[in-house]
């Protein structure tokens, strides 16, 4: 390649290195011309492997003077260490674009961990991905494994997809809880493959386009880009390219590299090849040895010995199962990455174990293990009973005709007891999910499943481990010898890419990352999920297991980090199918398929959106060679047959009476109001208000997944909670509607309903309006309204809003506003009067039917569809009476409580939390966006209510995620303790 | 599950045996405010200890999920509690409240949780506010303590220009800071005298500081200029943003802080716009009208001394920064740093700093609307602002954060070499 436009490097040789999370990149240009250029994957090696790549061109540079600079978010240690010029990345690329397509308005770089949005026409602006790494490289990466494909295989296969699945954009481990069960669920790869490009187009122009648009002629960039066609077609057709607005240059992948090589001349400093090999060599003894270590997993050998031989006296019996004859127990435990069979003899000894990763088919796997058990089991094991557990557990039990389903919890248990019959604290760490319970009076008394956000612990390591070249035992065994383990610190996962590359910076070697992964994994278990102080508090008996745990390394951080030791099974990883098999044990007899059977196995998925309602579910339907169909993916039950029983909804209920608000034609005009965040409280008021007004007021009504995209441009923070995010694609909704005027006002006090000690609003509700109407342009074609009000008495209403009014219409009379007003509020307390009555209905009609009955409780816009997933009819499906918290909360006291009680919301939520504690029929489910700082404040109030009464605390944190798989095992776990309960007193 | 906190007065016997801890936030100002309270015969000691062990000691007892300010505020706390250093007994701890509608208000709340948990329920935990949310008998604010911390907090302000003004042009590294430690110790030993405090003596000091730091030698260069806005914890503690004064200074830069006397005069605007916009509480109203006036003059009389003097340069008169956000964000956004924080983007910009580093714990609610959310049309306004939002938490890794400061700072100095070429052209006109 030959770069004309830059007199600068005319008679020059430069070199520009470009050292990124994943690659080096190193470029020569030399008189302009591109002389050299290579690209190879570092494995955190970084100054061995820039050191290897300079001498590799020895022949280019020796006797030469020359300029050189460093780049990428990995060079910055070394350039530093190496007193070599250093140019920001984003910055380098710049450099490029102005010298080599300067009418470019958009570049997309998508580097290892890195993505970058730069704009170039109307104000340089550039973006780069801030604490969140998902979306990148690394990311696809991670998916490639999961799909058991390389990076190739899923790009080919991307290319042939015919449908797209939504799926969580904003982090790895969201869109592994999407992926999953659609594998698990038998959905095409291929769809799977291009969902995951569209996650990563969605992930960048929502995190880093804040609410610029992406238009003109777009560059492509970075290593991903130039490898992935289908991430390139995905990217063209969401930002509705063409092939002259969208560029994927050759020298894609060395963009950076060029810049720093166009920088390295500015920067002024001349190497020679000694001279620059010397300052890298050098580099080593300046290198900044990491303040950030930990002590070695073990100080000595002896000290290992002891540990290892302690654990090795957990194990479960073998007997030779060809030799055995008499009645089998069969356990299969489909994990959301791994799947585990377990046959046991009728003294609970193993006869036959299997335990592997998935590879994105768990059926397959199963039917071809089935095949062998039922082989050898011949005539003489007869297997009378079977059972499966986990998340592929409803798709496995119907393909073979398995005996019971059993939620992953009470499998674990009754593994656990198994080892220690006085087990009063088991921890599960599996492939990508934390499960922890208490075990009190011989029942269940508090689970915690680890929160969306610091998921995909264990694969997390295995992921780790293969992109830095190992195999997960070694890299386990390398942590358990490392002198100076990495302190990763202990937040979500995915953002530990980032500080492992930062203790790489820092010369860490590879046992040192394993022992702080292993740390972290720890850490995030304990203060995470757990958030303990000590064992002693974790209970006096601990089990650990899960895979994770068969990982020593993992083990010993545990003990460490507990200062005690636990019980870790041999069978670490197979418990929960131990534990399924042992609870068939219940059996007489099983209905497990027949060899004959499954010879004839074949299984068929096929994917269809189901026209049942406006949900529109992507249902996927196996079918199985007898004609036997299985569909999943359903939020309801209403399309694929059985019934659910008709139970008292309040979220149901709610959201009806919210949309038979219907406009009245009015002479002043169409007011929209946006269904969304503090809306889903006042909408009745701010209707009935403005349609005494004379206003035709429409409501943008309930959301669906196509709400959240129409707004999701312009929305300026992605950490936001998601109800604030859906707020933009309601606006939207109403300007497509033709309004004239949109109303949604600031309010910083909400209702005062007397029973806290002020009434506040979280500042997102109170001023998101602010927000919006600074981020959309869209706004600009009508009337925002949003104005400060406050709506603790109807007088002080009436008085702010005929002023604000008044500003845009001098028709307004205050009479009028005033009356208006009244009507609002009447309208408001008819609203909510009805909401307590019905309440009232639905406990009753509970109490005198002998149902359960489950407060879901959140914030008045958790009822809404998108938001709260259908969680709702889900616990209907469960056999629960499911009721609001404001539907009740007026039959409770008001809570004292140990935090400031100030907010209106929060103060229904600590009332309901109080109904359920004086009340044994019922329980309270706390619904929680994700991001919601003011909930990190109620959760631990609420479950101190609850569990101050002796009631099981379950909070569900929900986002953009919309598998409902993970929340029906909370559900499920919480139903199953329930009656463990009630059956032990 | 452990103890339920209770709520434990400091009484009016502790004030002779315990010391109060008081966490890092701004060392000058907290230094000058605990040698004043010595007047009063508390005992004050600021903490000061840094690094790792802070937010894990919070981690462990915080929810995860809370805000970093006060993973960091309580793990100080713990830490300084389980070093062994203090008898328990004989300890208080002091956490500033605002009562307000961000969930900073329940700190102490969490502290309380805190300390309930690690088995030190009986330290009593003072509330300092304005707002009179509880009672401690042994530490009330009078007017006259308020007026003696309301003068640290001006000579804090000013420390904190002079030094920011003088440190990236001084000749000898570390001789503004310690001219300003210097002053510091002086001002706080005045203070802490017990006498009354004369107007025209702090006016003539002052006069005093502005003279002692235009002595220090400094060479002239063209200095990149950043400002540094935020939630007030990230924004001020070094413990809470990495030490981002020192990263910013150590490349070169200088940087501008808007002062604390600002945050202190928005809380108390915050409640006259209670009134005007809500009808809420008219005698806070009018107390407020007359300390926001009081508050107002004062700040203007030292602006006046600087900009008399001529050579620093002056902070924005507090009244002018009100004006700032209209057409941006309405001034009832009151919530965390609220308006003030769009206001002093705005402020910076128009003081010709254009480069701003908004700094803000992870997922800080207010500041996805008064920060982030007001980032495009600041933009849209003045096209040639360089504004970088850097989020903190507990495991955000410092090398993200530096990456995305150096290319703040990368941007900062091309347009500053532009700038500066262009004024040279300028100077000398090209003749044909």
């Amino acid at each position: 390649m030959r770069i004309t436009n830059a007199p600068k490097l005319d008679h020059t040789l430069t070199l520009g290195i470009d050292i990124g999370s994943t690659t080096a990149k190193l470029v020569l240009i030399d008189d302009g011309e591109v002389v050299y250029e290579k690209y190879e994957r570092h494995f955190s090696q970084v100054r061995q492997k820039t050191i290897e790549m300079l001498q590799n061109i020895r022949h280019l540079l020796e006797g030469r003077r020359f300029y050189a600079s460093i780049s990428g978010s990995a060079g910055l240690g070394l350039a530093e260490a190496a007193r070599i010029p250093f140019v920001q990345e984003v910055y380098a690329t710049g450099e490029v674009i102005r010298v080599l397509e300067p009418d470019t308005s958009v570049v997309i770089e998508l580097g290892g961990e890195d993505a970058k949005v730069i704009f170039f026409k109307g104000g340089t602006d550039e973006r780069m991905n801030g604490t969140c790494a998902g979306g990148t490289g690394a990311f696809i990466d991670q998916m490639a494994v999961l799909l058991n494909m390389s990076v190739e295989e899923m790009d080919e296969a991307s290319l042939s997809h015919t449908r797209l699945y939504p799926i969580a954009s904003r982090c790895g481990v969201f869109a592994k809880t999407d992926i999953q069960p659609l594998l698990n669920q038998g959905a095409n790869k291929a769809d799977v493959a291009a969902s995951i490009y569209q996650s990563v187009v969605n992930q960048t122009i929502a995190g880093l386009a804040q609410g610029r648009k992406i238009e003109g002629k777009v560059m492509f960039l970075g290593g991903p880009l130039y490898y992935c066609r289908g991430l390139r077609d995905r990217f063209v057709e969401t930002l509705q390219l063409t092939e002259e607005t969208a560029l994927f240059p050759e020298y894609g992948r060395f963009a950076v590299a060029l810049g720093a090589a166009l920088y390295g001349i500015s920067g002024g400093e001349e190497f020679t090849y000694d001279s620059l090999l010397d300052c890298l060599i050098d580099s080593a003894s300046r290198a900044t040895e990491s303040s950030d270590r930990m002590p070695p997993l073990f100080e000595t050998q002896s000290d290992y010995e002891a540990f290892a031989a302690r654990h090795k006296k957990a194990v479960v019996e073998s007997r030779d199962m060809d030799s055995y004859t008499g009645k089998a127990y069969l356990g299969i435990d489909c994990g959301s990455t791994t799947t585990k069979l377990a046959l046991i003899s009728e003294d609970k000894k193993l006869l036959y174990t299997y335990y592997s990763s998935n590879h994105g088919n768990p059926v397959e796997i199963v039917r071809a293990q089935l095949e062998e058990i039922l082989t050898r089991c011949a005539d003489h094991i007869q297997i009378c009973g079977s059972a499966a557990t986990g998340y592929g557990e409803e798709l496995i039990c119907h393909a073979f005709k398995i005996d019971e389903g059993v939620v992953e919890t009470i499998a674990h248990y009754t593994a656990a007891k198994y080892f220690q019959p006085d087990v009063d604290f088991i921890l599960d760490i599996g492939g990508q999910d934390i499960k922890c319970f208490k075990i009190r009076n011989g029942a269940i008394d508090s689970i915690m499943l680890n929160e969306a956000c610091s998921s995909g612990c264990g694969s997390f390591i295995e992921t780790f481990a293969k992109s830095m070249g190992y195999e997960v035992q070694d890299f386990a065994e390398k942590g358990l010898h490392a002198k100076a383990p990495v302190n990763l610190g202990s937040r979500c996962t995915v953002f530990m890419n980032s500080s492992v590359k930062q203790s790489q910076k820092d010369g860490a070697t590879v046992g040192d990352i394993s022992a702080g992964l292993s740390v972290s994994v720890v850490k995030n278990a304990l203060y995470k999920v757990i958030r303990a102080n000590s064992a002693q508090e974790l209970g006096e008996h601990i089990v650990v297991q899960g895979g994770t745990f068969l990982n020593d390394a993992v083990l010993r951080a545990f003990e460490m980090e507990l200062g005690a030791p636990v019980i870790r099974p041999e069978i670490a990883g197979l418990m929960g199918a131990y534990g399924a098999a042992l609870h068939s044990m219940r059996f007489e007899t099983s209905g497990i398929v027949s060899l004959d059977d499954l010879k004839q196995f074949s299984h068929k998925s096929t994917q269809s959106v189901c026209q049942g309602c406006g949900n529109h579910c992507h249902l996927t339907i196996n079918t199985f060679a007898d004609g036997r169909k299985f569909i999943s993916g359903n939020q309801c039950q209403k399309m694929v047959g059985g019934k659910a029983e008709d139970l008292p909804n309040l979220h149901q209920i709610k959201r009806d009476s919210l949309t038979k608000l219907k406009p009245v034609p009015g002479e002043r005009g169409r007011l929209g109001l946006p269904l969304a965040l503090g809306m889903y409280e006042l909408a009745p008021l701010w209707h009935a208000l403005f349609t005494e007004l004379g206003y035709e007021v429409v409501l943008s009504g309930l959301s669906t997944r196509q709400t959240y995209e129409k707004g999701q441009f312009s929305i300026p923070s992605d950490t936001a909670c998601y109800p604030a995010k859906i707020m933009h694609g309601h606006m939207e909704a109403l300007i497509e509607q033709g309004c004239d005027t949109i109303f949604y006002p600031c309010l910083s006090y909400n209702i005062d309903e007397h029973a806290s000690d002020n009434h506040y609003n979280c500042p997102v509700v109170a001023y998101y309006a602010e927000l919006l109407a600074g981020n959309m342009d869209g706004l600009q074609s009508v009337q925002f309204w949003y104005p400060y009000l406050s709506v603790d008495t109807p007088k002080q209403l009436a008085h702010t809003l005929f002023h604000y009014l008044s500003q845009y219409d001098n028709t307004f009379t205050r009479r009028e506003v005033k009356r208006a007003v009244v009507k609002g509020f009447a309208a408001y307390e008819t609203h909510m009067a009805a909401i307590r009555n019905t309440g009232e209905a639905a406990l009753e009609f509970a109490r005198r039917n002998g149902k359960r009955i489950m407060i879901l409780a959140g914030r008045p816009y958790h009822i809404d569809p998108e938001i709260g997933h259908g969680i709702d009819k889900l616990a209907n499906q469960l056999g629960f009476v499911v009721v609001s918290e404001d539907s009740v909360c007026h039959l409770a006291q008001p809570q004292k409580v140990h935090v400031l009680n100030q907010w209106t919301y929060h103060a229904r939520l600590y009332r309901a939390a109080r109904y359920a504690a004086e009340h044994d029929d019922t329980e309270l489910v706390q619904l929680v966006s994700f991001g919601c700082g003011v909930d990190a404040i109620t959760t631990d109030e609420v479950r101190s209510i609850l569990e101050a009464a002796g009631k099981f605390y379950t909070q569900i944190k929900i986002d953009e995620i919309t598998n409902l798989g993970a929340v029906k095992i909370r559900l499920r776990s919480l139903l199953g303790a329930i009656e463990e309960k009630e059956a032990s007193t | 599950m452990s103890e339920q906190p209770e709520y434990v007065p400091f009484t009016k016997d502790m004030i002779g045996t315990h010391t109060i801890l008081v966490p890092t936030m701004l060392p000058m100002h907290f230094k000058m405010i605990i040698a004043y309270m010595q007047t009063f015969g508390y005992h004050l000691e600021l903490l000061e200890k840094s690094g790792p062990e802070i937010p894990e000691t919070g981690l462990k007892y915080v929810h995860n999920d809370t805000c970093y300010p006060a993973i960091l505020v309580i793990g100080q706390f713990m830490d300084a509690i389980q070093s062994g250093k203090y008898d328990p007994d004989k300890i208080a701890l002091i956490q500033f409240q605002t009562g307000g509608g961000c969930r900073a208000s329940n700190y102490i709340s969490l502290l309380r949780k805190a300390l309930a948990k690690a088995g030190y329920g009986n330290i009593p935990v003072i509330s300092f506010s304005l707002a009179d949310i509880e009672k401690h008998p042994g530490f009330q604010l009078s007017v006259s303590k308020l007026r003696g911390m309301m003068y640290a907090v001006f000579y804090g302000d000013l420390l904190m220009t002079l030094v920011n003004q003088v440190r990236p042009y001084e000749v000898e590294k570390g001789a503004a800071q310690r001219l300003a430690d210097k002053w510091t110790a002086r001002l706080g030993k005045e203070l802490g005298k017990g006498q009354t405090i004369r107007y025209s003596a702090v006016k003539a000091n002052y006069q005093r500081m502005i003279d002692d730091f235009a002595r220090i030698p400094v060479e002239k260069r063209n200095a990149v200029k950043v400002g540094v806005v935020g939630e007030i914890f990230v924004k001020y503690s070094p413990l809470g943003n990495n030490n981002l004064e020192q990263f910013l200074t150590d490349e070169g830069a200088e940087v501008v802080v808007p002062g604390l006397m600002d945050f202190m005069l928005y809380c108390v605007y915050n409640n006259i716009m209670d009134y005007k916009l809500y009808g809420r509480n008219y005698k806070m109203y009018l107390a407020s009208k007359a300390a926001f006036r009081y508050l107002c003059k004062k700040k203007n009389d030292m602006i006046r001394i600087l900009k008399e003097d001529g050579r620093f340069k002056a902070m924005t008169d507090f009244e002018h920064t009100l004006t700032l956000a209209e057409g941006y964000l309405g001034i009832g956004a009151k919530m965390g740093e609220g308006w003030l924080l769009t206001s002093e983007m705005l402020e910076l910009i128009e003081s010709g700093c254009k480069n701003i580093v908004c700094t803000q714990p992870f997922g800080c609610l207010p500041n996805h609307i008064c920060g982030k959310g007001m980032m495009k049309p600041i933009k849209e306004h003045h096209p040639d602002v360089n504004i970088v939002a850097i989020d903190y938490d507990a495991s955000s890794p410092k090398v993200n954060q530096e990456n995305r400061l150096k290319l703040m700072l990368a941007n900062a100095r091309a347009n500053l070499a532009a700038e500066s070429e262009q004024a040279q052209t300028e100077k000398d006109p090209v003749t044909v």
